[in-house]
């Protein structure tokens, strides 16, 4: 009688995992290894700092091919600077200083995803003056800025209050939840646009 | 013996029958003169077929070629950050196969072993942890039917009508059967710290493709996902281990997740802010819009299935689905949405998954102006594309969930149209 306790704990622990049980610790060096984010309050910048100049010409080597030598991009590769207050025109140009809220996602970003397919190349001190470059692109800095952790915060993005969350629930669910009309819905239908007439879809599968 | 047959008495009549024109015989099956399909002994009737030990595992047989991924070049620069679309033209039920389910890439599919696999949960946690490919196998499993779609999905619609087949207007969209751990019991693992609200999920490929969660979803269910429909994920489909985000915007679905960090704010990255932030028209701009809001489409007829059986019988047959919940009712009209019918609900039917419905009608060989509406669990009604524009202008570029028209024309053709 007195095993049978300690037998259905037994069992008991076999059929649940706990806490501890799988997985073993993160060791520091592995965390930072890749914890390598930036949030819009500055957490996780490392030092480190860059001027205009020498991300002149950091961009020019490893950006310009396919962003222009002035961040105004070359064929259908994004466009980095340029398009300020177009957000509302027809055809916006969303680009870092037009429309992007926060400095901190452009240096993450570019540290650890650009250059495009040579990701994770550049260090913290040619990401710094990457930026700056580009912020002097975007007219946000002077040519002699010098971008660090100290002077991240100081510049003001102009599009930092153009977003807001998400207000479908205020602005669109109660509008699209009302009992829909069945029947005799509107006088007439007439055709506004065919896609054919525009003709932009791949011909067949061999295309 | 597939050689002689190949050149034989059977071959020759197959061509024979084929030179006769049998474009209708193929169709309608009628009866004058005698069907030679019937009348005369068919190659497949007498010869072997491939043994078992042909095809240790299969593609679709060669006839159904086209039911394939397409790419539209002129959308993105490149093939590495771009996305390709799913035949749902050519598809039934509701289950995509995997072969031919959309992919998006923003620096490739990259190919990750299992054994080098590692998924790290640190940040805001009692202990930081890293788990193998095989310490996931090890948790409590469950399976989950999801839809998966893009938050660009019909994008190009905005501005009016575009791209002529559902494919490419619809096709950003997947839907499988996961199988997978709950994302809360490996963050149990870890130990949330109760400042902990915000997650950012990250994959492993070039991409640093990397989203914040909040808390309350991670907990609620969304899961660690190594399996669908059946097998391992496909390497385009974040092989070994992808999130499943269900009803949210495929975007967040992160593939090749390798890390988890547990935050007390939001990171705002770049696919959270220049990125899947929706611009209305006065030139303010949505943020965090995940849920995929109730939407629909009629695949077939559609622009790539054209009608080829004349006037009679007909079936609609379409997709349904809601990121709010499941679908209650599939509305359809045949005349531009001055008269609607309920549509048949068909198979199963789960919450934030494709469901399939059905219209079976007698088509008098007049012109159509065919449209479906989806009425989610929540009461939510699809709206028009108009509807939508009204609010959010032309730009948003994303969340495009408004109401298609296909026009069936009286030759059976079928186009993408705009209406009043």
């Amino acid at each position: 009688m007195s095993r049978f306790p300690e037998t259905l704990a037994l069992i008991l622990c076999a059929g649940t995992a706990t806490a501890g049980d799988l997985g073993r610790p993160a060791l520091p060096q592995e965390i930072a290894a890749w914890d390598l984010d930036i949030r819009p309050d500055g957490m996780g910048l490392p030092e480190g700092a860059g001027d205009v100049a020498t991300g002149e010409e950091l961009f020019s080597e490893t950006c310009a091919a396919c962003h222009g030598e002035f961040g105004e991009g070359v064929d259908r590769w994004p466009k980095l600077a340029g398009g300020d207050g177009t957000l509302a025109d027809d055809d916006p140009q969303k680009t870092i200083g037009s429309y992007w809220p926060y400095l901190s996602t452009a240096w993450d970003y570019i540290h650890r995803a650009m250059p495009f397919g040579n990701a994770r190349s550049l260090d913290a001190d040619q990401t710094y003056a990457i930026l700056a470059y580009l912020l002097y692109s975007n007219d946000l800095v002077d040519e002699d800025f010098v971008l660090s952790r100290d002077s991240f915060l100081t510049v003001a993005m102009p599009n930092a209050d153009g977003f807001f969350p998400d207000d479908r629930a205020t602005t669109e669910l109660p509008l699209f939840s009302q009992p829909p009309c069945m029947a005799d819905c509107k006088q007439e239908v007439t055709i506004r646009m065919h896609a054919t007439v525009l003709d932009v879809t791949p011909d067949d599968a061999a295309d | 013996m597939t050689d002689s047959n190949a050149t034989g008495p059977n071959r020759r009549h197959f061509l024979a029958a084929a030179a006769a024109g049998s474009a209708l015989a193929a169709t309608a099956a009628r009866a004058a003169p005698p069907d030679p399909r019937i009348t005369e002994v068919q190659d497949w009737n007498v010869s072997w077929g491939d043994g078992v030990d042909a095809t240790p595992y299969g593609l679709p047989i060669h006839h159904e070629a086209e039911v394939i991924r397409r790419n539209v070049p002129w959308l993105t620069a490149d093939a590495v950050s771009s996305v390709n679309f799913t035949p749902i033209h050519a598809l039934e039920g509701t289950i995509t196969p995997q072969g031919c389910a959309f992919e998006r890439h923003h620096a490739g599919a990259i190919d990750l072993p299992k054994a080098d696999y590692r998924l790290m949960i640190h940040g805001l946690v009692d202990r930081p942890l890293v788990f193998s490919y095989d310490d996931l196998e090890r948790f409590p499993r469950q399976n989950h039917v999801y839809f998966l779609e893009c938050a660009a999905n019909s994008g190009m619609e905005w501005a009016g009508a575009q791209l002529n087949g559902c494919q490419f207007t619809h096709g950003m969209i997947h839907n499988m059967e996961y199988t997978g751990v709950p994302l809360r019991a490996l963050l149990a693992e870890a130990g949330i710290r109760p400042e902990g609200k915000w997650l950012l999920v990250e994959g492993a490929d070039a991409s640093a493709m990397s989203r914040s969660l909040p808390i309350e979803k991670a907990l609620d269910d969304v899961l660690v996902a190594y399996k669908a429909n059946g097998e391992a994920l496909r390497k385009e489909h974040g092989y070994p281990v992808r999130l499943v985000v269900p009803g949210w915007e495929g975007n967040m679905w992160v593939k090749w997740l390798r890390r988890i960090e547990v935050g007390d704010a939001p990171w705002e990255h770049r696919e959270e802010t220049s990125k899947y932030t929706d611009t209305m028209a006065d030139g303010r701009s949505r943020r965090w819009t995940w849920e995929m809001d109730a939407k629909s489409i009629i695949t077939s007829p559609s622009p790539q299935a054209r009608v080829n059986h004349g006037r009679g019988p007909m079936v609609i047959s379409g997709l349904a689905w809601s990121g709010r919940g499941a679908i209650r009712a599939v509305h359809v009209s045949l005349d531009g949405g001055r008269n609607w019918q309920q549509a048949r609900l068909s198979g199963p039917s789960h919450d934030k998954a494709l469901h399939r419905f059905y219209l079976d009608i007698d088509w008098d060989g007049s012109e159509l102006l065919l449209q479906s509406r989806a009425v989610d669990t929540t009461g939510y009604v699809q709206p028009t594309k108009d509807q939508l524009r009204a609010i959010r202008g032309v730009n948003s570029v994303y969340h495009m969930n408004g109401i298609q028209t296909w026009l069936v024309k009286p030759n059976g053709e079928v186009e993408n149209v705009e209406i009043s």
